[in-house]
């Protein structure tokens, strides 16, 4: 018998959300949707929460399982009891409505945001646009999305600022920005460069591990961030740290730490220059600045040639 | 023990007190290890913002020095660890990509193998049967009373198809560590988080709002100390704390040191010889716990 621990809402008769405890013997091959079902038809019919295909195609059933947002379609009830117990709770980042369902307004308003849709380069053809294996295999993953919003859920950046794009819009929009047939790529880089883009992504890979699917946004918000380099989109703190950083290990092998904040933030952005006093005096007063004089790794001439035989 | 030492960029620069303190912890367990002079540096996710097949031939060389030594490979720096893990996933699973790096590489007398070296952080060589064994008979001054709250850092974890830990989600290596210790681990949801660090020139804010939450849930949590694996976090929770609003909101602060600093005081060695007092947040009332025991 395992003890399913659910999270409750219902703004109509409680303000505040609240844990209710269900007892249930878990059969055999049972997903958690399977167990969801079963609580709901035997023990308790108004637990409310999306659900549909169950067979991880829909999207429809994502839930946090033991504080992670998952398919509850597509993981085994046995492995996610820990301690007796599965602990069953809303998406985050988004308003709950009711108990496991949650408002996905502006998860929506993300996608729209990017401009969800080809911009081609002519009028349709008499037949269909046709694109090379290489071409589709470019947009090929982020195709699999199926926006169950188990990354917006977790994405650290969301829990602090709602202003990010987030990782399923910014997924879907290089849905767009590697189509071989859209006419709009550059505009796209350039607004995907903005405050709440690409550049703020923090790197921690949470949508790689929630995504069920291969989309995996982090890895596709880097591919934007190359076609934004590429195309010369440089002109934002985001973009001068990478070129930045790049220069800095083609020259040396490794991290220049001094040069970097600083062309980072731009010779002519005072603010951010001066964003970036308060810590460097704090390190200095305790002789904590890297080597002034930045020394190179040793055979630094091999990666030099790397990146000339890459022309980087 | 015996490992090639990928250093990293950052332990030789901002955070020098990892370096000194990496050496000390060895040089206190007895694991030798033999420090990469000529690897470069593993790119820390962003040379591959720009040119995947760039970052992934860098870090096949420093796999490739690390395999002719016949050596693995040991880093002191979470972001490190992910990033020549993913080289290597994204190497070995693609032979015709294993190939085509081979080839970059070639010219310098270099070959990657793949697969001959594994490439492990300090954690995770410590948080093992040997490890374990090797830090309760060196033990000389158990952390009684001290209680620590790890912050492992995305990379060791995240993609959990290339972390070393058994559930990524709920991690214990490092709870384990301080337990061998003597001290007491402080098991707090944001251990797993990010500290915001990339983001922390482009949304200063938001960043600093990341740290923020995870050291106020460590500090509510009851931790004297957080430990950390990466000193990219070490600076976003040590050298940006003074200024990290929801802490000052609140009077807060609270030690950060590196899980080599926390091993290497517990092998006997002083707080100065760690080069604790180089931090930004005095280190002070760690001393203070465990001289109350």
């Amino acid at each position: 018998m395992a003890t399913f621990k659910i999270k409750r809402y219902n703004p109509e008769k409680q303000a505040e959300p609240y844990y209710e405890e269900f007892q249930y013997d878990i059969p055999a091959g049972s997903t958690v949707l399977d167990c969801m079902n079963e609580i709901k038809w035997q023990q308790d019919g108004s637990l409310t929460f999306r659900m549909s295909c169950r067979s991880a195609i829909c999207g429809s059933c994502a839930v946090k399982v033991n504080g992670h947002a998952t398919l509850a379609c597509q993981k085994q009830a046995e492995n996610m009891v820990k301690n007796d117990t599965i602990v069953l709770e809303p998406l985050g980042n988004m308003k709950p409505l009711k108990d496991l369902a949650v408002d996905f307004t502006p998860f929506w308003d993300k996608i729209n945001k990017v401009t969800p849709y080809l911009q081609p380069r002519s009028a349709p053809p008499e037949k269909e646009r046709r694109q090379s294996p290489a071409e589709f295999k470019m947009i090929d993953d982020t195709s699999t999305c199926i926006m169950c919003g188990s990354c917006y859920s977790d994405c650290n950046v969301l829990e602090v600022d709602d202003n990010f794009l987030g990782p399923a819009a910014l997924a879907k929009a290089q849905r767009f920005v590697g189509d071989s047939r859209d006419s709009k790529t550059l505009e796209r880089v350039k607004q995907l460069s903005e405050y709440g883009g690409i550049w703020d992504c923090t790197h921690c890979a949470e949508c790689v591990e929630r995504c069920p699917k291969p989309a995996e946004p982090f890895y596709r918000i880097k591919e934007i961030m190359a076609v934004a380099l590429e195309k010369g989109v440089h002109d934002n703190v985001g973009a001068r740290h990478a070129i930045s950083f790049v220069n800095s290990v083609k020259h040396s092998g490794s991290l220049n730490e001094n040069k970097l904040p600083v062309e980072s933030m731009g010779f002519f952005n005072i603010k951010g220059l001066l964003e970036l006093v308060p810590v460097g005096l704090r390190m200095l007063l305790k002789r904590k600045v890297p080597p002034i004089l930045h020394k190179s790794i040793e055979n630094v001439q091999d990666v030099r040639r790397i990146f000339r035989k890459l022309n980087q | 023990m015996k490992f090639a030492l990928f250093t990293g960029c950052v332990a030789k620069g901002a955070t020098r007190e990892l370096m000194v303190s990496t050496k000390r912890a060895a040089e206190g367990l007895g694991i030798e290890f033999i420090e990469m002079k000529s690897a470069a540096c593993c790119g820390a996710g962003v040379i591959s913002e720009q040119s995947p097949l760039l970052a992934d031939a860098l870090n096949a060389r420093t796999v490739a020095i690390a395999e002719a030594q016949g050596l693995d490979l040991v880093t002191i720096c979470s972001t490190c660890q992910g990033n020549l893990k993913k080289s290597e996933c994204n190497i070995d699973s693609d032979p015709e990509y294993k190939e085509q790096i081979n080839h970059i590489l070639s010219e310098g007398g270099h070959q990657y193998l793949g697969g001959k070296s594994k490439i492990k952080h300090f954690a995770n060589i410590l948080a093992t049967d040997e490890g374990m064994a090797l830090l309760k008979e060196k033990i000389k001054r158990p952390l009684k009373g001290l209680k620590v709250a790890a912050f492992y850092g995305c990379y060791v974890l995240r993609p959990s198809g290339l972390s070393d830990f058994d559930d990524p989600d709920d991690p214990h290596g490092m709870e384990d560590i301080f337990a061998a210790l003597g001290a007491t681990p402080v098991y707090y949801p944001s251990r797993v988080k990010c500290c915001g660090f990339p983001i922390i020139m482009m949304n200063k804010t938001a960043s600093q709002d990341m740290s923020g939450n995870a050291l106020l849930d460590a500090i509510e949590s009851g931790a004297d100390c957080v430990v950390t694996g990466c000193p990219l976090c070490h600076l976003s929770l040590d050298s940006y704390q003074p200024e990290i609003e929801k802490l000052k909101k609140k009077g807060y602060s609270i030690p950060i040191l590196h899980l080599s600093q926390l091993v290497a005081l517990a092998l006997g060695y002083t707080p100065k010889e760690l080069d604790m007092d180089k931090h930004i947040v005095s280190t002070l009332k760690i001393e203070e716990r465990l001289a109350r025991g």
